[in-house]
């Protein structure tokens, strides 16, 4: 099956891209990140905007998982791993002595590769967040608990078994759980790591749906190796490439371009973004 | 307009507090456990000081402390557990084998046997001594305390480590090597003792020497199988030494401790260090053999 | 031999190499087979030596005298049967122990789980085999010799402490079961996965709410089946009870005093030559009957949970 690019544009939905730039979030200048003596991705320019759909696309091993892994520390949970550069949230250093790991995930929350619920119940699962994050009375809970099902358009599929466990839900349906779970403390920005690789083709619409319908709240960054989705969901796109690093034997990630996604997939200002986008479906 | 943005911790002192305390109790754990490991052994070695050294070996248990010593506990000793080990070893691999390689995981009898294995490794060690009282120093075998009743014993204890051990040894031969052989015609058993075996054989090795050093330190099963006395000669070299009366450094320990003259009680942390040296040296062969010889497949 | 055709024959039938190595499987297989009989043997010998002097033993002891009377005299005249008092010093001793390496043993888990990093975990896990390593007896003589005297007789503020207490072997017990408690912890705690812990993290919980909310609760059943095995093992053993929990049947609730266990019993009773048929003898099976099942019924128990659990995450 060959698809033009042309016609991945028309999966686009243009009218989600609006004519002016919303206010930007977060941001990245240089940013470089290294394991130990390996340096995974190095000099990332990003800019993360309110009410779009970031995506990050490029071949593995191109660090494009790093990059989103800073973006809430969780790179800190390796031992090795090194941040060079600014990344700053409304001009805040992320990493600066004036902000609390904590804190930084609490604004910025994250969505799995593979759906992760608690081996808890749905309800507590959901509640997680607002537990650790400070004590809430039982109604505002349950109140926090059915808003942030509804916004992850679960609610209705669970309402009548909130105490059942999560991991008796089907794989679309945890992944919408963890997305519950993760608006549950009311982020600014949400990063989402390839969240419809483990999915099959109907959940990942689901997914894709809810995406669209809840970027008007939140600034999304999402990772993924597919394309059309890219092409189908975001708003502009980060095409990453890997090259010979430094030293020979591994390879780094780089940012090769960063812009709207119908300019990036319709008139790629690189080639090597041109040559992945065409060689992936051409 | 908007609220001014920081990134500040805002969650409470109090969540530090809780944090930094949790922390403190897991370090306070481990201290509590290596404090312990640290001052039994400063303790001990301070207790029997003045006792360490060649007149511990020269001499036999005595009831008079100027002339007690552990010679003929350290060769008791090495007779039990070396019959132990010749035991328990063909017995545990045979049994491993048989359930890695040969046995029918749908069978109830496989299930049954591997219960059981589970389950004896949990029982207590006196009750093999009840056992061994019951079937092997009285009753249908009636050998009396001697080393053979002892050696016997102590490979029921031990068996289930050994086969537990040299189950997981066997289970990280991978399946590959198996596929291999089988695929050029080997039967089962040719497999098994020319790819696996050889593969599992460090692995094997080190956990055996572990569950037989558990027979060294054991004594609670021995009470009752007549080790508890003065012996003042060796065991006899050769096969006469099976039916010889006999002691083990263990119960040597149980002995002097139970003494009440302050005298004993250093012969007894004496024999501890005996005890706890030899001990650290089946230890140190087993660390040695896994790691000289581990591989990762 | 048939003369040789033109064309080979072919045939998957065995030849004669073929079917001399099938009767050597079959030999090792029944000899293989006949090997993990022997363990199978070992719990029929034990239920065997432990049933027919038990069944004496009641026949001669009714079963209402030996549970539910107080006074344990099976050597004095008149001989007294109430087995109490040594199942009293047993739970004393076994919860002393308990209390101690159930929260040691978990918080050294979490510590290597969660907290140490890779360098002090590999130094770390050995020490604890070392500690695991040493011989019961020596920890009773511990016990004995420096927890009994310079820790209970000097701290403890209830009574006169004698040589023996309980709460001295029972402490010293606790230390000895920390590193079965710790790795059979250790190994739900690992098995627990690395995508729930980021999770946690993700919502921004610290370490210590990513341990006890997230990674006990997942980990909960392997710990309950480590906690049942910790409690069999402390009622299981004997050499430290006998060294410094003393002799001396003794149902009281003050772990100061001197008690007699139930191993100790049967390790103390054995120790002098008892003729066969005489009723003292019989008791150490029908204590040892007691312990074995109630042991039994414990492991059974720690097996079940555990099996649920590695169902939990298949």
């Amino acid at each position: 099956m060959v698809i033009a690019v042309n016609d991945l544009m028309q999966l686009h939905r243009p009218a989600s891209t609006p004519p002016t730039s919303h206010p930007v979030v977060m941001e990245a200048v240089g940013l470089s990140v290294s394991y130990g003596a390996f340096r995974a991705v190095r000099d990332v320019d990003l800019a993360i905007r309110r009410r779009e759909i970031t995506a990050l696309i490029g071949p593995s091993g191109c660090g494009k998982s790093t990059v989103l892994r800073c973006f809430n520390r969780m790179n800190d949970l390796v031992e090795s791993a090194r941040v060079e550069g600014r990344l700053t949230y409304h001009g805040i250093d992320v990493y600066g002595p004036d902000a609390d790991a904590g804190e930084v995930r609490r604004r910025i929350g994250m969505v799995f590769q593979k759906p992760n619920p608690f081996p808890k119940s749905i309800y507590e699962n959901v509640a997680f967040g607002a537990r650790v994050n400070g004590r809430r009375s039982k109604a505002e809970l349950d109140e926090l608990v059915e808003r942030s099902l509804r916004g992850a358009a679960l609610w209705d599929e669970v309402k009548h078994r909130l105490r059942a466990s999560a991991l008796s839900l089907s794989g679309g349906q945890q992944q919408r759980l963890c997305i519950a779970r993760a608006i549950a403390i009311e982020p600014e920005v949400l990063l989402m790591d390839e969240p419809c690789s483990a999915l099959d083709p109907v959940a990942t619409a689901y997914i894709e749906d809810l995406m669209h319908d809840i970027k008007e709240r939140y600034a999304i960054v999402v990772v993924t190796h597919n394309m059309q989705q890219a092409a189908r969901v975001s708003d502009r796109t980060a095409f990453f490439t890997t090259e010979v690093a430094d030293h020979g034997d591994r390879r780094t990630g780089v940012l090769v371009e960063f812009g709207r996604t119908a300019d990036v997939f319709s008139k790629p200002a690189d080639e090597r973004t041109e040559r992945y986008i065409t060689g992936r479906f051409g | 307009m908007t609220a001014p943005v920081s990134l500040v911790g805002t969650v409470g002192i109090g969540r530090r507090i809780r944090d930094a305390a949790f922390r403190g109790l897991l370090y306070a754990a481990v201290g509590v456990a290596l404090g312990t490991l640290l001052v039994l052994l400063v303790d001990t070695v301070n207790q029997g000081r003045p006792k360490i050294g060649m007149d511990l070996y020269r001499n036999f248990p005595s009831a008079r402390p100027a002339r007690a010593g552990i010679q003929s506990a350290i060769y008791g000793s090495l007779w039990v557990v070396g019959l132990t080990a010749v035991m328990s070893l063909p017995l545990g691999v045979g049994t491993a084998v048989y359930l890695e390689e040969y046995a029918r995981r749908d069978r109830w009898y496989t299930r049954l046997i591997e219960l059981n294995i589970q389950n004896l490794a949990a029982v207590p060690s006196i009750v093999y001594g009840i056992l061994g009282l019951a079937f092997i120093a009285r009753g249908p075998l009636g050998w009396g305390p001697t080393i053979r009743t002892a050696s016997l014993t102590l490979t029921l204890v031990v068996l289930p480590t050994v086969i537990i051990s040299s189950r997981e040894a066997l289970r990280a031969v991978p399946p590959s090597l198996r596929q291999g052989a089988v695929a050029l015609g080997a039967t089962t058993w040719q497999t098994v003792w020319r790819q696996v075996l050889p593969g599992a054989a460090p692995g094997i090795s080190t956990g055996s020497i572990l569950a037989v050093s558990r027979a060294l330190g054991e004594s609670a099963p021995l009470l009752l199988l007549g080790g508890l006395a003065f012996i003042s000669f060796n065991p006899p070299a050769g096969p006469a030494a099976l039916e010889s009366p006999y002691t083990v450094l263990p119960i040597q320990v149980f002995q002097y401790a139970t003494d009440a003259r302050q005298e004993f009680h250093v012969i007894a942390a004496a024999t501890i260090v005996v005890l706890l040296a030899m001990l650290l040296l089946l230890n140190g062969a087993a660390i040695a053999i896994r790691n000289r010889y581990q591989r990762k497949w | 031999m048939a003369p040789a055709a033109t064309t080979p024959v072919v045939t998957l039938r065995p030849t004669g190499a073929v079917r001399r190595r099938q009767r050597v499987e079959q030999v090792v297989k029944a000899g293989l087979l006949g090997t993990a009989s022997v363990s199978v043997l070992t719990t029929v010998l034990i239920v065997f030596s432990l049933l027919q002097p038990t069944v004496e033993f009641f026949r001669e002891v009714s079963v209402g005298a030996f549970f539910g009377g107080t006074d344990w005299a099976p050597n004095f005249q008149p001989a007294s049967f109430g087995v109490w008092p040594i199942v009293g010093g047993t739970l004393v001793v076994t919860g002393i122990a308990v209390l101690v390496a159930v929260p040691c043993g978990l918080g050294v888990a979490f510590y290597l789980s969660e907290y140490a990093r890779p360098r002090v975990r590999r130094v770390l896990k050995p020490v604890l085999e070392l500690l695991a390593g040493i011989p019961t007896v020596v920890f009773g003589f511990f016990a004995l010799t420096f927890v009994n005297p310079k820790l209970v007789d000097r701290f403890w503020p209830i009574g006169d402490v004698s040589t023996f207490s309980a709460l001295g072997a029972g402490l010293v017990m606790g230390v000895m079961i920390v590193p079965i408690m710790t790795s059979l912890s250790e190994d739900a705690m690992s098995a627990v996965p690395e995508s729930l812990r980021q999770a946690g993290v993700a919502l921004g919980a610290t370490r210590r709410e990513v341990s006890t909310k997230v990674v006990f609760p997942a980990a909960l059943s392997g710990i309950v089946a480590a906690t049942v095995l910790a409690v069999s093992r402390a009622i299981g053993e004997t050499m430290i009870a006998l060294l410094a929990a003393g002799n001396r049947p003794n149902l009281s609730a003050n772990p100061g005093e001197d008690m007699q266990t139930m191993t100790a019993y049967i390790g103390s009773t054995a120790l002098g030559d008892i003729a066969t048929q005489t009723i003292q003898y019989k008791t150490i099976f029908a204590v040892g009957a007691l312990l074995f099942a109630v042991t039994f019924v414990l492991n059974i128990a720690s097996a079940r949970v555990v099996r649920r659990f590695r169902q939990a995450y298949e």
